[in-house]
């Protein structure tokens, strides 16, 4: 009886949250439908005016899906170099070691920063350095927003990816040992290949954090409304427009706004969903 | 077990969350009145309810400093008791608030083109000129039409970086008020509001937001509350008045500038006046209520509360506060006016605190001496 009515709650929760998703996007589709009417969703989605004044009022979200890609996916190159290597150590080289445990720990410390913190560290300590390297007059920018991203995903990548290698079953690797081959090649040739979509999948849900990312963006890309000029230009991504502007606004530009959100909220579920299906595949295998 | 408890109790919990507003109002005695919006006069606000709370200890006064724009749409939400702008709400905006707005003014302040540029300490700045730094047309600060009105200045060869509001904006709204007075290039390409389109510079959130990132960049400009840059220690430029001279932000400039007829609803820009010794971007700040009171959430009390909290902030105590942080009282006319209007808020169509005929045009002469007493700016 009590396994029951156990059963029955849990099942509730379970339902609650499928609900609640439902919800969110019911209300998402709901208030973005103003815009999408005015304008048509493709209309929205590949204009790039931003115009809040009341006489030439006009709406579209391209300057901050491409603000959003370039950080995102300049995030994601930048964060390779140093993710895959973490993964290598703690997975491969140093696995099960004492030392895999300290580094791997404090690698995961960085996912437990507030973005606010990142934030103000690219804005005191990062920012006079990228003036320094003359990227551009001010430092904010794509590449300013791009290198804290990095460092905010690197965990994410790393651990997961770390899981992955220290998966591949010693036997392959003894084999290609007995073989004659060198360390290297036996990750270059074995570990990696073997890993392979078990990492991609990890550092496409790294990008999908990376997409997502409002509090460090907003304080560091500048908050221009139009589409970055290179790496070395300000803008805006999806998530940074609504953190500056969602507080004021009302009518067609809320519902501008909501529709952002909603596009964003579509984006990060496809690349989920992506890395889960990489990923299923793997486990097939 | 204990785990389907758990369970339970929070899906009661989020399902009992609709009323426990209601019924915390009732079983608490004390009042909280709520406000949102502009940052521009935050700094008053935090001194002058402060001062209130001290002085009523049963009431609490919290204000959310989100931008103007963020409190109209707050009060036409219903969510907070008072909205704040240093923008009047113009007629279609009036029209979109279902019901009668009364606008509250509760100081008045200076718009100050602060920056930062190291070995430059006084700068001279025309409407013209900022128009062309903001539009992306003056792009360093050697520039020969800077140099021309400072020659006294030795200017970097740097380039200029405009700093403007990335969030809806009272100080925005008065910022391109100004501009749109003096340079018919402004007018034509940027126009006036709460958020513009803007080509040059780059964004932050709130006044403090704006402060923050012109005190960190070097070659930064950009236009904030007098209060922001005395509190972080920027220079401001002086700025060409319509009568040709260079003011700098005083209490003396920017109660000069609202010397000028007033309306009785007292929605009015004060940038750009004819005085000779006004400063040019003055402004308004109002707090926004609804002229009935009873939305059927608020009782009585909390309505007399708020009505008390009005009349407070325009008394000579709470103008005294507004002179000491370089905000400037408002005049004489101003407080007659407000008094008036103050008179009109209702509760269930009853008026709630008629101000005497006395009452009304009588005011202490605490506040015209104020007025009179001058530039704590320089003495900071």
């Amino acid at each position: 009886m009590k396994d029951k009515i156990f059963n029955i709650l849990l099942f509730a929760a379970a339902l609650a949250v499928l609900l609640l998703t439902a919800g969110v996007l019911y209300a998402l589709v709901g208030k973005s439908l103003e815009v999408f009417s005015e304008y048509g969703v493709w209309g929205f989605v590949s204009n790039s005016e931003w115009d809040p004044r009341s006489a030439t009022e006009e709406y579209g979200a391209l300057s901050f899906i491409m603000g959003t890609l370039y950080t995102a996916f300049f995030a994601l190159f930048l964060c390779i170099p140093f993710s895959l290597p973490v993964a290598l150590f703690t997975g491969e080289y140093f696995k099960g070691k004492r030392v895999a445990s300290v580094v791997s720990s404090i690698v995961d410390l960085l996912a437990g920063i507030p973005s606010i913190v990142y934030g103000l560290w690219g804005f005191y300590a990062l920012r006079p350095v990228v003036i320094s390297l003359g990227v551009n007059a001010q430092g904010f920018g794509v590449f300013l927003a791009s290198v804290v991203l990095a460092v905010m995903i690197i965990p994410y990548a790393s651990s997961l990816s770390a899981e992955f290698i220290s998966m591949v079953p010693n036997n392959l690797k003894e084999g290609a040992y007995s073989l004659g081959a060198t360390r290297s090649e036996v990750i270059q040739r074995v570990s990696l290949p073997f890993a392979r979509s078990g990492i991609v999948a990890s550092y496409i849900l790294a990008l999908g954090r990376a997409l997502g990312e409002t509090m460090a963006v907003t304080m560091l890309i500048g908050n221009t409304n139009n589409i970055p000029d290179g790496l070395r230009g300000t803008g805006n991504t999806m998530a940074s427009i609504i953190a500056n502007q969602f507080g004021e606004a009302d009518g067609l530009k809320l519902s501008a706004l909501i529709a952002i959100g909603l596009l964003l909220f579509i984006i990060t579920a496809l690349i989920n969903l992506i890395a889960k299906l990489i990923m299923k595949k793997l486990s097939a295998v | 077990m204990k785990k389907a408890t758990l369970c339970f109790l929070i899906l009661t919990f989020l399902f009992s969350c609709n009323n426990k507003s209601d019924t915390d109002k009732e079983s608490s005695g004390g009042i909280t009145i709520s406000g949102a919006g502009a940052t521009f006069p935050y700094p008053y606000y935090n001194i002058v309810f402060r001062d209130y709370m001290r002085l009523n200890s049963d009431v609490v006064v919290n204000y959310g400093a989100i931008g103007s724009g963020g409190g109209i749409r707050s009060l036409r939400d219903r969510s907070v008791d008072f909205g704040a702008s240093d923008a009047f709400l113009t007629e279609k905006e009036l029209a979109s608030m279902n019901a009668p707005v009364i606008h509250i003014p509760t100081c008045m302040g200076g718009i100050v083109m602060a920056y930062t540029l190291s070995g430059v300490d006084s700068l001279r700045l025309t409407g013209p000129l900022i128009s062309a730094i903001y539009l992306g047309k003056i792009t360093r600060w050697n520039d020969y039409r800077i140099v021309a009105i400072n020659p006294n200045v030795k200017l970097p060869d740097l380039e200029i970086t405009p700093v403007y509001r990335s969030d809806g904006s009272g100080t925005t709204f008065n910022f391109s008020d100004y501009l749109c007075d003096v340079s018919p290039e402004w007018e034509k390409i940027m126009g006036k509001g709460k958020a513009l389109k803007w080509n040059a510079g780059i964004a932050a959130k709130g006044n403090p937001g704006v402060a923050g990132l012109i005190q960190q960049t070097e070659g930064a400009i950009g236009y904030i509350g007098s209060e922001y840059s005395l509190t972080l220690g920027l220079p401001a430029a002086q700025l060409k008045n319509k009568a040709g001279n260079f003011v700098s932000v005083s209490l003396a400039s920017i109660s000069a500038a609202a010397k000028i007829p007033l309306p009785d609803d007292m929605r009015t820009t004060i940038t750009n006046v004819d005085s000779p010794e006004a400063y040019p971007m003055s402004l308004f700040t109002w707090l926004l209520v609804y002229e009935e009171l009873n939305d059927g959430k608020r009782t009585l009390a909390e309505a007399k509360e708020l009505v008390n909290l009005l009349k407070y902030i325009i008394s000579p105590e709470g103008q005294q506060v507004a002179a000491k942080i370089n905000y400037a009282p408002l005049s004489e006319e101003a407080v007659k006016k407000t008094r008036k209007l103050i008179g009109k808020l209702t509760y269930d169509g009853e008026i709630l605190s008629p101000y005497t005929e006395e009452e009304t045009d009588q005011v202490s002469s605490d506040i015209d001496t104020l007025s009179i007493k001058d530039t704590l700016h320089n003495e900071r």
